[in-house]
């Protein structure tokens, strides 16, 4: 279990990034915390042959709250993103969904911007953004240009980033006051989810993101309207029709879709017991 | 003043929970495993491994792999043939158990996904790897038998035809009248199907072999991360065509075995025969994804069973067909028949039953070949038996405790022969059961639980009564024909400081065996046990044995060093005797010194009677005995095994809309007899339970019906973790064996004997009020489900 041979270089600005990937293309990885990337390369799943550590690039850092946007850069620690004052303020429901990522250790190293350019579907972030509809900053030489989360995750482990881009924050339009909750089944704490559910209402809108149950994390607009008419019954029984999740080691695409209608239950309790 | 018994000295450790003296090196990352050494000139070896449960091999080109970078050498299956012979894992005693020859390295067909087929040398095992990825094999892919249940049916493939069929191993018991039992019209009778999942032991530390054979001795030292040193060095040397006194096998620190490391593996074998064709120092230390393809499974069962119980709950009978594969060999020395032999002799084994019959059938499959691990065929025994106590229980309305009470073997039955034909010495069922149900709180959890169903919360409280068998004697592997040696032998030796060294045969693999010899020899001879020192798992510099495992390490190896420091001490007092011109029998050893037996006074330090002996020898009178050592081995010889006995009990929480299962506590009292330290023998017993609870929730070796591994990392083949664990409180009765003098039985494995059925019974029960039960092991939600009716 030895990573294949590569060549590891350190960007300090955005402009050697954009450097080595005009330079390297495809075979050049982006390192940020390295926690799906580096057991990727150990097991042969990806051989590039540049590993570009971004870590030291500060344009990617930080978490700001400004012209009524919460801005949070790629580089912001999943355990950093659980502590931040202005996520539980402004994006409550990213703040729950941190003690469910993996462990601590992974928490210290893993970064948003690793898990959203990833987009493994079983994680949470992808599915807490599309929730909160938020807008993904993606960054080239030629500039910025912004993606909504709906429209950011394209398939299994495919996005809308670009060869030369790089994921550079995401901006989350501010959710004081809403209610919000993530639940999820896994087989052990930490692993990841079986079914995940990223909810959260607000006045009279109510946002379902659901993780572990297609290629891609997933809206339920059908039993999203149902359950902000107060129809939990009707909320569930459309998830037969909204959903089709696979089949796996855990068990039959049957035993999915029961245990969603059981989170969507749960999330509908909880976010009423706000 | 009364006569201590060897063990009951007043300066003895037996029973005390000291520390164990190599926690701090380990803890301080100063441990030295097989994969922390490194030789002069030492190479690195990675192998390709059968992508195919079953392929024949048309080509290998190893062009461009002898060309990459660092390679220094790659060997097919034909050139190792020539320097390693196949090896076939039979057993005399096993009668009618067939197997076919194996190799180091696949010759023309591959029978299992992972079967190491070319070996590839280098510089670095990066390298090694790297060059791995350039060999070049044409495979031509063979239909695979893969499902057990079909391994003997027409139309499956034979996988060796030369054996005629897959059928390795088949054996029938009957004892008393089970059939009479059965047909009796005033009984019940209850019936299940049980599978337990095939799974695997994980080690902290995976497989790991250092050869290193030097041409200008002709001798082979492998540093190997093993339980059987003595039994690897005829390994080799049979093998490799070396004499046994040529080759040294030495096991420095292991990092966990669990019965995994106790077994011949193919490209464990290949690493020492490369050395020897190289003439240099080999590594191979198998990274997890390897290990999870090579490493034994296990526990791979389905078994079809019945009882019948009388309406006042009198279990008169049990009835078990068992089917297991094994993969497409046989393995070596120690034969994969064992553990479906062990559920013949198993199951029913607390309790007295009238009638008994019990089958097992050992087929071949083209999967990873399965062997012994912890608590060898215990867990499915168990989990057999004590889901049909159960069953009994409620088809008469019975409480489980009580059934259980009304069927155990007395505690004053002893020596008792059961109808599987086991001899027990010694048990403590009913002081065992009532000593859980005290610690439990069994009334006062039944009526939390039941108050609890009424708010919609389903648990419920699992008990199982087990029987462990340790200690073994010859009849266990040496009658069968394999040099697997059941004595042990301990040298004890007092150095002029006035420290005493051991050399066992019994190994270290991280449980404390260490500690445990420490504690003995500090007692026996009377030092302090900081004066003390072990040296284990070399076969050049301790005494003969088998090593560690089936529970043998305190009992067998114990009982060596037990004797031999009460050799020593015996020596010292003649010596010291003569020096203070005092009889021996007035003197002791206590603390640093030799002291007046009856008041305690100092009257010689050990020191200084060292330094005379060794080094002013002149001053002693010429004809005194100068032995400061001394060797002692010990072999049960009055019971084949040395039984022991336990209750166990799970409380857990059935979430009926998930299928989740939460534990809550588990409970587990046994009877290892003499406890040496507390402290070990309970973290032996978490740890097995922790082992069981995996069994039973979460562990599970998954193929495709192609027979490819689906559980193939530790993302997907899961281990229990410490969040998901419950407080394990362990409490002892102690039943010392008479066989020996320390009156130590093994404790080794009873955590995991027993803890997958106590689960099964209390999910079962919280599952009660809805007329669900389960028999597949893992318990996972898919299978909780459906039993609600859920999905």
């Amino acid at each position: 279990m030895k990573p294949a041979p590569f060549a590891y270089a350190r960007a300090s600005t955005l402009a050697e990034v954009f450097d080595a990937l005009e330079t390297h293309g495809d075979a050049a990885r982006l390192l940020a915390g390295g926690q799906s990337l580096v057991a990727a390369l150990n097991l042969r799943l990806a051989s590039p042959s540049l590993l570009l550590d971004i870590n030291g690039v500060a344009a990617l850092r930080g978490v700001t709250f400004a012209d009524g946007l919460l801005r949070i850069g790629a580089l912001t620690r999943h355990a950093e993103l659980g502590a931040d004052p202005l996520v539980a303020l402004h994006a409550p429901l990213l703040a729950q969904a941190v003690p469910h990522i993996a462990h601590a250790a992974i928490r210290n190293r893993g970064t948003i911007g690793g898990s959203l350019a990833l987009a493994d579907p079983a994680a949470e972030l992808p599915a807490c953004v599309l929730a909160l509809e938020a807008v993904l900053v993606l960054a080239s030489r030629a500039g910025e240009r912004r993606v909504a989360a709906g429209d950011f995750f394209q398939g299994l482990y495919r996005t809308a980033l670009r060869g030369d881009e790089v994921l550079a924050a995401v901006e989350v339009p501010p959710r004081a006051g809403a209610s919000c909750t993530v639940q999820e089944l896994a087989r052990r704490h930490g692993d990841y989810a079986i079914v995940g559910l990223a909810a959260q209402s607000l006045g009279q809108g109510v946002q379902l993101a659901w993780f572990g149950v297609g290629a891609v994390p997933l809206r339920t607009p059908l039993a999203e309207a149902a359950l902000a008419a107060g129809d939990i019954a009707g909320a569930q029984a459309a998830l037969a029709g909204e959903l089709d999740p696979p089949g796996d080691l855990h068990g039959p695409p049957a035993l999915r879709l029961h245990l969603a209608r059981v989170l969507l239950g749960r999330a509908a309790a909880a976010l009423k017991g706000h | 003043m009364n006569e201590l018994s060897s063990v009951d000295r007043p300066n003895s450790y037996i029973g005390r929970s000291v520390p164990r003296p190599n926690a701090k090196r380990l803890v301080a990352g100063r441990g030295q495993y097989v994969d922390d050494l490194r030789l002069p000139r030492m190479v690195h070896v990675a192998f390709l491994r059968s992508p195919h449960a079953h392929a024949r091999i048309l080509s290998i080109d190893s062009t461009a792999a002898k060309a990459a970078p660092g390679v220094v050498r790659v060997v097919t299956g034909a050139e190792m043939a020539a320097v390693c012979t196949p090896w076939v894992g039979v057993l005399h005693h096993l009668k009618g158990l067939k197997s076919a020859p194996q190799h180091a390295l696949v010759v023309d067909r591959a029978c299992w996904q992972g079967e190491p087929v070319v070996a590839v040398v280098a510089r670095t095992r990066a390298e090694a790897e790297d060059a791995v990825g350039l060999v070049e094999v044409a495979w031509q892919e063979l239909p695979a038998a893969v499902d057990m249940e079909a391994a003997l049916a027409t139309g499956t493939p034979v996988i060796h035809p030369d054996l005629g069929d897959n059928l390795a191993f088949t054996r029938e018991h009957v004892g008393g009248e089970p059939d009479a039992c059965f047909a009796d019209a005033e009984s019940v009778v209850v019936q299940a199907v049980f599978h337990t999942g095939r799974h695997t032991g994980v080690c902290l530390e995976g497989r790991a072999i250092l050869a290193d054979y030097n041409p200008a001795e002709g001798r082979l030292t492998a540093y190997h991360s093993n339980q059987a040193p003595h039994m690897m060095q005829t390994v080799f040397a049979k093998h490799l065509g070396l004499r046994e006194g040529d080759v040294r096998v030495v096991c420095r620190d292991v990092g966990g075995s669990y019965g995994i490391k106790v077994h011949v593996y193919p490209d464990e074998m290949a690493t020492a025969a490369l050395s020897k064709m190289l003439g240099r120092p080999v590594k191979f230390a198998a990274d997890r994804m390897e290990g999870m393809v090579s490493d034994i499974h296990a526990r791979d069962h389905r078994i079809a069973a019945r009882a019948a119980v009388t309406k006042d709950g009198v279990i008169t009978a049990m009835e078990i067909d068992d089917l297991t594969g094994i993969g497409p060999y046989s393995v070596y020395p120690r034969t994969s028949a064992v553990e479906g032999n062990q559920v013949v002799n198993l199951c029913g084994g607390p309790y007295g039953l009238r009638g008994y019959k019990a089958r097992t059938t050992v087929v071949f499959q083209n999967k990873t070949p399965t062997c012994q691990y912890r608590a060898v065929g215990h867990p499915i025994a168990t989990t057999v038996t004590e889901g049909l106590v159960d069953l009994a229980a409620e088809a008469i309305g019975m409480d489980p405790a009580e059934i259980r009470r009304r069927n155990l073997l007395a505690d004053d039955v002893y020596p008792f022969r059961n109808l599987a034909g086991l001899a027990f010495e010694g048990l403590s069922h009913h002081a065992c059961l009532t000593k859980l149900l005290a610690m439990m709180d069994y009334e006062g959890l039944k009526a939390e639980r039941d108050a609890l169903r009424a708010k919609g919360v389903y648990r419920g409280i699992g008990i199982a009564s087990f029987i462990e068998l340790t200690n073994p004697s010859p009849f266990m592997y040496g009658i069968g024909g394999a040099r697997i040696s059941a004595m042990d032998g301990a040298t004890v030796r007092l150095d002029p400081d006035g420290s005493v060294a051991i050399a066992s045969g019994v190994t270290e693999q991280g449980q404390g065996t260490e500690a445990m010899l420490a504690q003995i020899v500090a007692g026996a001879v009377g030092v302090d046990l900081s004066r003390v020192r072990v040296t284990t798992g070399d076969t050049e510099t301790t005494p003969y044995g088998g090593g560690t495992w089936a529970s043998r390490g305190a009992g067998i190896g114990g009982e060596a060093a037990l004797q031999a420091g009460n050799a020593l001490r015996e020596q010292i007092l003649v010596i010291a005797g003569a020096m203070l011109q005092a009889a021996p029998e007035s003197l002791d050893v206590r603390g640093d010194a030799v002291v007046d037996r009856d008041t305690g006074a100092e009257r010689l330090p050990l020191e200084e009677l060292g330094r005379i002996v060794y080094f002013r020898g002149d001053t002693l009178p010429k004809d005194l005995p100068r032995e400061l050592v001394a060797t002692r081995h010990y072999t049960p010889k009055d019971y084949p095994f040395a039984f022991t006995n336990g209750a166990q009990a799970s409380y857990l929480e059935v979430d009926v809309e998930t299928g989740f299962v939460k534990l809550l506590r588990h409970w587990c009292v046994e009877d290892c007899g003499t406890v040496i330290n507390p402290m070990l023998v309970d973290e032996q017993i978490r740890g097995g339970v922790v082992q069981g609870l995996g069994g039973a929730l979460l562990e599970h070796c998954v193929y495709s019906p192609e027979g490819q591994l689906l559980t193939g990392s530790l993302a997907d083949y899961l281990l229990p973790m410490s969040g998901e664990m419950p407080d394990i409180a362990v409490a002892h009765v102690e039943t010392p064996t008479k066989e020996s003098a320390l009156g130590a039985k093994g404790a080794g494995e009873a955590g995991t004997a027993g803890a997958p059925a106590a689960v099964q019974n209390a999910i079962n029960d919280a599952l009660r009020p809805f007329g669900a039960r389960v028999f597949a092991q893992p318990f996972t939600p898919a299978r909780i489900l459906p039993a609600l009716g859920k999905i």
